[in-house]
């Protein structure tokens, strides 16, 4: 591997592209756009190599950077992936390139600006996913919702600014309580890397606080019930480029974060607490799983799956406790924790897709209202075709990539308790219902009425970037092992941390 | 071998990719070609590979094709598992799905849809293929999946139709409902032999049978009838059985052609398939065999009953289909499994070609599918009607047709067996055998026979299908009569030695006797079934041709009957009723009281107003006025001088 900072270029290039974007205002609007593709996909590119020169066989931090900071406070500047982070950056660079291309004709208003903020959100999103310290991942953690703030508050919807401040309000509440949390583990340990976190002796009653700070945070990124009221909310508000990172990547810093903090730092408080994560997540499954079944908004239909759907991911990861009360061995456990990283690599192209996928129609019908359509298929069947593959993999049918990470995590709560598998098991049933009974009544059926009659087949740009999408779906539905391998090492050290008592 | 084995898997998927992607740059004729092309070089190595089998019947084909993902030391693989009863099943599948891609070219030639329509029978036929051919239980449950999607798409192939996208949804939906149990037992498969390879879970089923597993704290359950009665489930959805049966009749939305070959050949045999494929396991179990059984039976005679009322050509079909299907289980349910699959194979041949010649009907009639409209087509349709006839013949069990060594078997094997409910099983298979022939020639008589119904602009119209339809239709009709022949080496025989498990207690077809084909019928047709299969064929011709005025009066004098008939048992209300409704008011009421009351209303905007109201209150004293700061001033001055002058001591 060469001496190139793979990872501060991947943050950094979009960041001062994003601002360089910024400056070009009075270029034009062709020369924003261009620009900013440009950027996106070197950013991808340069992304390219985390992977192909990742070595599979270290489960350690790897394409590390160490420079001193804050030298005073021991904060550093201070990144490195492993198999969890690695996968979500690509995810991250991926789906900016075709969130840059989804705003192409459709945001006229502020264009340069609306660019810049995705792009300087990405970097910042990259940078929460490779900091290592712990400082530097708050101000990334915290840097990033600005971007997505004003781009809810200045693309979004009617109702924009009740669901600004509540996303906002939300978010914030939860963090302050991680810096909490953060700086009595400083000055615990003397040192902000998180790394030292991991290996800081707690006794249990500081691992509870500590797992209950991050609980907070992390809960409302995911979301998890009952803190997920501000999801539907931010989705049915924000542009579709907003929506699209706001559930591909945005939700995957909470379950990211129970792999890098909550668990390592605070293994016994999450063996003490795993009841609470795994009710909650089957809650999600369950409960939210009949709310979206009523929805009459598409986007909030699409949110609400996304609840459900990261559920999983939280269950998945809370799993191995519960398995080694029950078997005696955490056998099974790591399943479980892939299936869970598995479903957020997944959950991110398909939310991404079917968000883009209301964008379509909503450029052409400017509503997100089921009520509103019927009978698309018979005007753009090619557009219907990707959505109908799309809803099946949100349904988790297999040979999608929906499916993986469903099924790795039913089989691995199976081995914990059988109701608990037969609860997170029920999305065959209600993940299908809500999904594709959404597509019945917008896609199938006679025309509905004028609206859909006029409706323009999917254009060039837009089959490019569903094709894409399509691709990814089916590739890691029908061949995830790529995918796995890259993270196992990664997956089984920290197992082996978290099956060790702190006590 | 084993590229044999992918080109048999993958050229209909070649087909449908191509016809699905590029169908309307090559058009419709390059479209079926390619299509049938490539399911024709699937049905031709099938039947190279059977021969092979035939010659060496214990011969196991495993080959991994590559690893689907590694975790844990687990491998989680796509393979094919080739053994005699796979060989059968892809034979069956790959042949009736040839003679529907060719009836296709017919019986779609004027639809908008012909190239869609090609892709997904193409790519029906990869999905079944990758089902049978599984040699590990995630890819069993990936064509498990797969052909329930695709099936999914053909009902609705004519989306403009409400009545069609409400079947396909209600069909992926009741299927789902079995695949949840399914997934369950494939879990807990897994769960106690860490592997979802069939061999290794096989050779594990005695020490399996030995475990037990709490699903209710504090009660032990035989794991062995938890995991067959979880798959089974999955059986009940795909197979169409008693109370997941709702879907199929209504799957008939769907183009006759899918009808043919998903809805009655292949997909809905993929359960019976299946519990014949796990014979090993079900063998442990007797609970679950006897609840196998109890299915199996209830569905065969109650949906037989049903058929008899229907008035819709293809619904008697399917009908039909459902009751057969409860036969097949019902073999199942007794450990003939051999006979299951023997059944399955004639069944797949007959109601294939019952189905397509319901479907030529229909063509002639202009779409017209009400019995009541028809009659008198013998005359129109000379080939229709003779298959048809055979088809019929088949399907009651007539001797020396194929259904007649079938049923025959079912109904012997479920005579001498000695599981749980066997005597009650025997009574109704007897029973059904009367009610199929009855709905059957009811059918007959009423398309083929009797007074002319139809309009005259329909009459005017009225002719033979084309060569495309009727070459199909013929040489499935040959295989009708003649598939019943194999049932030597089939049920008597080596055939299945190793790709069917029976213990030895529970092995009823040796208890048969069977000596020559000539032998067997004769034995046959001395027995109550055949006599109740005349008594039910003759009962269908006085009614319907002798004296029609009598069905007439029945129906009122029976209509208490008539009615639960006509209501299907009331299945399709209750689930609307308490399953579909219950679940949106479900819905309805966690979004509005839990999500938009309580968490939103109290919690977040309540916190919200919380500090609203106090701040509201803190704002008060904070005016921006001088004299209301000045008047404060003074009024804590005064306070503190009293308090100095009374409260102070004195210094």
């Amino acid at each position: 591997m060469s001496e190139l900072p793979l990872l501060s270029l991947v943050i950094w290039l979009p960041i001062i592209g994003g601002s360089l974007v910024l400056l070009t205002a009075n270029k034009g609007e062709q020369w924003v756009k261009w620009l900013s593709l440009l950027i996106a996909v070197l950013t991808f590119i340069a992304s390219i190599p985390l992977y192909t020169e990742f070595q599979i066989a270290t489960a350690g931090m790897q394409f590390v950077e160490h420079m001193a900071w804050i030298p005073t406070f021991q904060v550093a500047y201070y990144l490195g992936v492993d198999g969890i982070s690695m996968p979500l950056i690509l995810l991250t660079t991926f789906m900016t390139i075709l969130v840059v291309m989804a705003g192409w004709e459709v945001i006229q208003y502020k264009n340069h600006q609306y660019m810049a903020a995705f792009l300087i959100m990405e970097g910042l999103m990259v940078g929460v996913f490779s900091a290592l310290d712990a400082v530097l991942f708050y101000v990334f953690w915290e840097g990033m919702l600005i971007p997505m703030f004003l781009i809810i508050g200045i693309w979004g919807g009617p109702n924009r600014v009740y669901a600004t401040i509540k996303f906002f309000l939300y978010t914030f509440l939860g963090s302050v309580l991680m810096l909490v949390a953060l700086i009595y583990m400083y000055l615990k340990a003397n040192s902000f890397a998180i790394l030292d976190f991991h290996t800081l002796p707690l006794s249990l009653s500081e691992q509870t606080f500590i797992f209950l700070a991050f609980l907070l945070a992390f809960a409302v990124k995911v979301p998890m019930w009952p803190v997920h009221t501000w999801l539907p909310d931010a989705h049915v508000e924000a542009p579709t480029g907003g929506s699209v990172i706001l559930a591909a990547i945005m939700l995957k810093i909470g379950g990211y974060g129970f792999l890098r903090f909550s668990l390592p730092i605070a293994p016994d408080a999450s063996n003490e607490l795993d009841w609470l994560m795994i009710t909650l997540s089957l809650v999600a499954v369950v409960y939210i799983g009949f709310v979206a079944l009523v929805q009459q908004d598409m986007k909030k239909l699409i949110a609400y799956s996304s609840i459900a759907h990261m559920g999983f991911v939280t269950l998945g990861f809370f799993l191995v406790f519960a398995i080694q009360d029950n078997t005696g061995s955490i056998q099974g456990a790591a399943l479980g924790i892939q299936g869970g990283m598995m479903q957020m690599i997944s959950h991110g192209f398909i939310s991404g897709a079917l968000f883009l996928c209301v964008g379509v129609l909503y450029d052409r019908v400017h509503s997100r209202q089921i009520q509103d359509y019927g009978g698309v298929a018979n005007t753009m069947p090619v557009f219907a075709a990707f959505m109908v593959l799309f809803a099946m993999s949100n349904a988790g049918l297999p040979g999608t990539s929906g499916f993986v990470g469903e099924f790795m995590v039913i089989l691995s709560a199976f081995q914990a308790n059988f109701w608990f598998a037969f609860l997170a098991a029920s999305t065959l049933i209600l993940g299908a219902a809500y999904t594709l009974w959404m597509v019945r009544r917008v896609i199938y059926g006679a025309v509905a009425n004028d609206n859909v009659a006029q409706l323009q087949e999917v254009n060039f740009r837009e089959t490019i970037i569903l094709t894409v999408l399509a691709v990814m779906v089916l590739l890691l539905g029908l061949w995830p092992a790529p995918l796995i391998d890259v993270m196992t090492p990664s997956i089984d050290l920290l197992l082996e941390h978290i099956a060790k008592t702190k006590l | 071998m084993k590229s044999v084995y992918l080109t048999l898997v993958l050229a209909p998927l070649l087909g449908a990719v191509i016809a699905g992607l590029f169908g309307k740059k090559i058009g419709r004729t390059l479209s079926h070609s390619v299509t049938i092309l490539g399911v024709a070089v699937s049905c031709s190595l099938s039947v190279w590979v059977l021969s092979q089998f035939i010659a060496d019947p214990g011969k196991v084909d495993n080959f991994t094709i590559y690893h689907w993902l590694v975790s844990e030391g687990i491998d989680f693989q796509i393979g094919f598992l080739v053994d005699s009863l796979t060989v059968l099943m892809i034979t069956v599948v790959t042949f009736v799905s040839l003679m529907v891609h060719i009836y296709t070219i017919g019986y779609m030639q004027d639809d908008p849809g012909y190239q869609r329509f090609f892709s997904y029978i193409a790519l029906f036929t990869f999905s079944m293929l990758m089902l049978v051919m599984a040699n590990n239980f995630l890819q069993l449950f990936f064509g498990w999946e797969a052909v329930g999607l695709v099936s999914y798409l053909l009902i609705g192939f004519w989306f403009q139709r409400d009545s069609a996208v409400y079947a396909n949804l209600k069909a992926f939906l009741v299927n789902r409902v079995g695949d949840f149990g399914f997934l369950l037992g494939i879990a807990a498969i897994f769960m106690f032999t860490h592997s979802l390879d069939y061999q290794d879970v096989f050779a594990q089923a005695p020490q399996l049978a030995l475990e037990t597993i709490d699903i209710i704290p504090g009660n032990s359950w035989d794991l062995m009838t938890v995991i067959c009665l979880l798959l089974f489930v999955g059986a009940m959805g795909k197979s169409a059985q008693v109370p997941l049966h709702v879907w199929l009749p209504d799957s008939m939305e769907g183009p006759t052609p899918i009808s043919a070959l998903i809805h009655a050949a292949t997909m809905v045999t993929a359960g019976i398939f299946m519990v014949a494929r796990m014979s090993p396991l079900f063998e442990w179990s007797e609970t679950a065999l006897a609840v196998v059984l109890m299915i199996g039976t209830i569905t065969s005679i109650s949906m037989g009953l049903v058929g008899i009322v229907q008035t819709d050509i293809k619904r008697v079909v399917a009908y039909s289909t459902l009751s057969q299907l409860g036969y097949m289980t019902v073999a199942l349910g007794v450990s003939a499994y051999a006979v299951a699959i023997f059944h399955l194979m004639t069944h797949a041949f007959f109601k294939a070609l019952l189905f397509l010649g319901a479907g030529s009907v229909i063509i002639a009639m202009h779409h017209e599918q009400d019995m009541r409209k028809m009659g008198g087509l013998k005359k129109y349709l000379p080939i229709t009607y003779w298959t048809t006839f055979i088809g019929s013949l088949a399907l009651i069990g007539f001797p020396f047709f194929s259904g007649f060594f079938s049923k025959d078997s079912i109904i012997e094997a479920v005579a001498v067996s000695n599981i749980w409910g066997a005597e009650f099983a025997y009574m109704m298979v007897l029973l059904g055998v009367f009610v199929t022939a009855f709905y059957t020639f009811r059918m007959f008589y009423l398309v083929f026979h009797g007074p002319e119904r139809m309009d005259h602009h329909t009459k005017a119209h009225l002719h033979e299908s084309p060569l495309v339809v009727t070459i199909p239709l013929i040489l499935l009709a040959i295989f009708s009569v003649l598939a019943g022949l194999v049932i030597e080496p089939l049920l008597f025989g080596e055939y299945f030695a190793t790709a069917i498990t029976v213990k030895p207690e529970h092995n009823v077809l040796q208890n048969l006797e069977f000596h020559s084909i000539i032998e067997f019928v004769w034995h046959g047709m001395l027995q109550p079934p055949f006599a109740l299969a005349m008594a039910g064929w003759f009962l269908a011709w006085f009614l319907y041709m002798k004296r029609p005025e009598e069905a007439e009066r029945n129906k009122q004098k029976l209509s208490i009957f008539y009615n639960i008939l006509a209501k299907k048992y009331g299945f399709d209300e209750f689930n609307a009723w308490v399953f579909a409704g219950g679940a949106r008011g479900i819905g309805q009421l966690l979004w509005k009281l839990g999500d938009a009351k309580l968490i939103d209303g109290w919690i977040v905007n309540g916190s919200a107003r919380l500090v609203a109201c106090f701040s509201g209150l803190l704002r008060h004293i904070q005016t921006g006025y001088l004299y209301h700061y000045a008047f404060a001033m003074i009024l804590g001055l005064m306070f503190l001088l009293l308090q100095i002058w009374y409260i102070a001591p004195a210094p």
